[in-house]
């Protein structure tokens, strides 16, 4: 969601760098742009204010004037600046109380309430090994308690049975109730979506959380959010109280400046992000490394966990003592394919891959979709194993067939095979460069040009 | 008949300003407060213009508009003094100058039986709420209006499109979740024709539009849609939530270039939120803008009107 924002700031600073030393209307030229930036990102008007004034309280001094590399000594100022605005640490939710552990779900209409809702729930299930009940306390959107009743049965995490007619209040004390009589350790109390402004309904939420004290009191919000995410925040914030603040649609292009507005406006941390519309995308908030994405270089420690998450060690291993040997061949380059794949496609890996942010625009224009990794992967399959083994027999004929047996051309065939040479020299280098060195380059690699 | 239509048109009426009004003065009150606070008689300099500035962007306009509307005001009124309505009145008037042509309420076409329109959108942004409406709207005009529950994805969106024909009377054209949209859309197709129905409205699943996969699923409904009738989908009605920031013109472009989105409705207006990326989009765009959404009642689709729309964005009465 931040990549425009890198862009913006990775233009600026770009500039910078390319001069030796930094005036100070350097850093104010810098500062406009960062402005202008932050806006455009809907990063709210008085949050910007602040956040420039202190950048440049920082910048403008002898620290940036006397450095070797003033660009990057201003690049690092903003970095720092950012963090301390979103926060300075990730916190999950807190269930740091006597069970059941109430937890409420506030938000506008349409925020993504009932899905976060769900999604908390299924990995406080399987992660954190806690039994968990989900409330519907939606009783005026048609349909919302039956749409958490499914997500609930896609989840398995039991919800609790809707009485037809029951006011929000009194669907809360009977979750409870249930709750410690069946020995739950958590209540997910989902509320109906509601307006900031809607007085009688910000009574009726605050009268819920009278009844059940929640430890949690997350405010779900969508990344898109506009200016008005001050309005929003600050409204829940004095009226009902948060604890925290769930993030959702992480996964649009949104620039996602409302994190930083409510954040700074509320001075709840943001706790989780929502990345996907199936249940098990959610991840923890990490400030330092959403900040390092708004600044183009890329969240490449969520990329490396992501990573060890999904390719199995076993696999890692024997690829890697393949590649120290230099024995890469196409059989390999396709298990990679496959990995690269599981880790949400290409769009979900290079969004966090550091420089990313300008070359997703030539992407998006060169209609770059996941489909190509399924192609590619086509295309090896439509090879003998000996072609796999040892690429260098393949010549003209030979990719006749393979381009007519995988439904693609005989281009794209060259294609994959420069781009397996291109890798293969790049293992060679990788030695000398060590395991970061082997992230960055080899699935850089992986890129098509 | 035709008095009480008469009745009802003036109550809608007198609904719509007041409530627009309503919701609009909660953050137009702040805006005009700040406008007065800039200006209690003072001369228009370039401190107070680039403070007027800010005000617009807080409201969503965009950095680009604002600059726009604040360099107008710079060249007409300059170095003169000025009191805060005048200066209220003089941007409104820019702002609805924008926003008129694109003020074009929906028309079903005669001509066209069953006239098709595809709802489409992000997640949560408002569809099938607004097919509620809109059915309404033109079941009480007499037209007769099927649903089809295109939403096959999400959990329990069928039971609510459902639940809204029930409230108008109109009947819904539905298959099981994780049923195949393109499926559902050419049979909901096929059945309007024989049922000669007025005005086919059909749901879609929210998608994000930087997510190619999904939106390729909105191409191919389009494309089965055509194999009915080739014609099909006589309109596209892109929904935009006026919370949404600067993303609404990403949003914009990505479905219109999909979907080739003939209108916009704007939903979620009785916040603080004002939509003002409105005025951004209806400069860039040129989309008709063919109602807004003030609630979550069946009655709150209302007609966009330039001039109240810009008139009570700037705090002022109609």
């Amino acid at each position: 969601m931040f990549e425009n924002l890198s862009n913006r700031l990775g233009e600026v600073f770009d500039r910078l760098r390319k001069r030796g030393a930094l005036s100070e209307a350097d850093v104010d030229a810098a500062l406009r742009e960062v402005r202008v930036a932050l806006l455009e990102a809907d990063v709210a008007l008085p949050v910007v204010k602040d956040f420039v004034a202190g950048v440049k309280e920082k910048a403008v001094g002898e620290q940036v004037v006397k450095s070797v590399t003033p660009g990057q000594m201003v690049v690092k100022i903003v970095h720092d600046h950012l963090v301390e605005t979103l926060g300075a640490e990730s916190k999950g939710v807190n269930l740091n109380a006597p069970a059941p552990v109430p937890v409420l779900m506030l938000g506008l209409q349409g925020s993504g309430k009932t899905t976060s809702t769900a999604k908390i729930a299924l990995r406080l299930k399987t992660r954190d090994k806690r039994k968990v009940l989900m409330a519907s306390l939606d009783t005026r959107r048609p349909a919302a308690q039956e749409q958490l009743a499914i997500l609930g049965i896609q989840a398995d995490v039991p919800t609790l049975p809707i009485v037809p007619g029951e006011p929000p209040v009194a669907i809360a004390r009977r979750a409870m109730q249930t709750a410690r009589l069946e020995g739950y350790d958590v209540v997910m109390l989902d509320t109906a979506g509601r307006l900031h402004v809607d007085d009688e309904l910000m009574g009726e939420v605050a009268a819920v959380r009278d009844a059940v004290k929640p430890v949690e009191s997350l405010l779900v919000a969508d990344a898109m959010t506009g200016q008005d995410a001050v309005n929003v925040a600050k409204s829940f914030n004095e009226r009902v109280g948060l604890t925290g603040i769930m993030l959702t649609r992480i996964d649009g292009d949104a620039r996602g400046g409302a994190a930083l507005s409510m954040r700074a406006v509320t001075g709840c941390p943001i706790k989780l992000l929502g990345v996907g519309e199936k249940l098990d995308a959610l991840e923890d908030f990490h400030p330092d490394r959403v900040a390092g994405r708004i600044l183009g270089m890329g969240d490449v420690v969520s990329l490396v966990e992501k990573a060890a998450e999904t390719i199995e060690q076993e696999e890692a291993e024997k690829l890697a003592a393949r590649m120290q040997k230099g024995q890469f061949d196409l059989n390999d380059l396709a298990q990679q394919l496959k990995q690269l794949q599981k880790m949400g496609g290409l769009g979900g890996v290079m969004g966090m891959l550091p420089g990313i942010g300008k070359m997703q625009k030539q992407l998006a224009g060169a209609k770059l979709d996941d489909k190509l990794l399924g192609r590619q992967q086509a295309i090896i399959s439509s090879m003998t194993k000996i072609e796999r083994r040892k690429p260098e027999l393949i010549k003209a004929s030979r990719k006749q067939r393979i381009a007519a047996g995988s439904g693609t051309t005989v281009q794209e065939v060259n294609k994959l095979l420069k781009q397996h040479q291109e890798m293969g020299r790049m293992m060679k280098q990788m030695n000398k460069l060590g395991k970061k060195g082997l992230m960055r380059h080899g699935l850089g690699g992986l890129m098509p040009r | 008949m035709s008095e009480t239509e008469t009745t009802q048109e003036a109550a809608a009426k007198r609904g719509w300003f007041a409530r627009m009004r309503e919701g609009l003065s909660r953050s137009s009150s702040r805006l005009s407060e700040g406008i007065t606070g800039i200006f209690t008689k003072r001369r228009l300099d370039d401190a107070t213009l680039e403070e007027l500035e800010e005000l617009l962007i807080a409201a969503d306009l965009g950095v680009t508009t604002a600059a726009e509307l604040t360099a107008t005001l710079r060249r007409n009124r300059f170095n003169q003094e000025v009191t805060p309505e005048e200066v209220r009145a003089a941007l409104a008037e820019e702002i609805a100058k924008i926003l008129e042509p694109v003020a074009e309420p929906f028309e079903l076409d005669p001509a066209k039986k069953p006239q098709v329109m595809l709802v489409v959108g992000v997640n949560g942004s408002g569809k099938t709420t607004t097919i509620g409406k809109l059915a309404k709207a033109l079941r009480e005009e007499g037209k007769s209006v099927m649903l089809a529950a295109g939403d096959t994805f999400r959990a329990a969106a069928v039971e609510q499109l459902k639940i809204w024909g029930d409230r108008t009377g109109a009947p819904v054209i539905a298959r099981e979740t994780g049923a195949d949209a393109a499926g559902l859309a050419y049979d909901a197709l096929v059945e309007a024709q024989r049922a000669g129905v007025d005005l086919l409205l059909i749901d879609t699943a929210g998608r994000l539009h930087n997510k190619a996969d999904l939106m390729a699923g909105l191409s191919k409904i389009i494309r089965v849609l055509r194999k009915v009738d080739e014609t099909a989908p006589h309109d596209c009605l892109l929904v935009l939530d006026a919370t949404t920031g600067q993303n609404a013109h990403q949003q914009v472009e990505v479905f219109r270039e999909i979907t080739n989105v003939t209108g916009l409705v704007v939903t979620k207006l009785d916040g603080t939120a004002r939509g003002g990326v409105l005025v951004a989009l209806a400069e860039k765009f040129k989309l008709p803008v063919h109602a807004i959404g003030v609630g979550e009642g069946a009655d709150d689709l209302r007609p966009f009107e330039a001039r109240t729309f810009a008139r009570s964005l700037m705090g002022l009465d109609s």
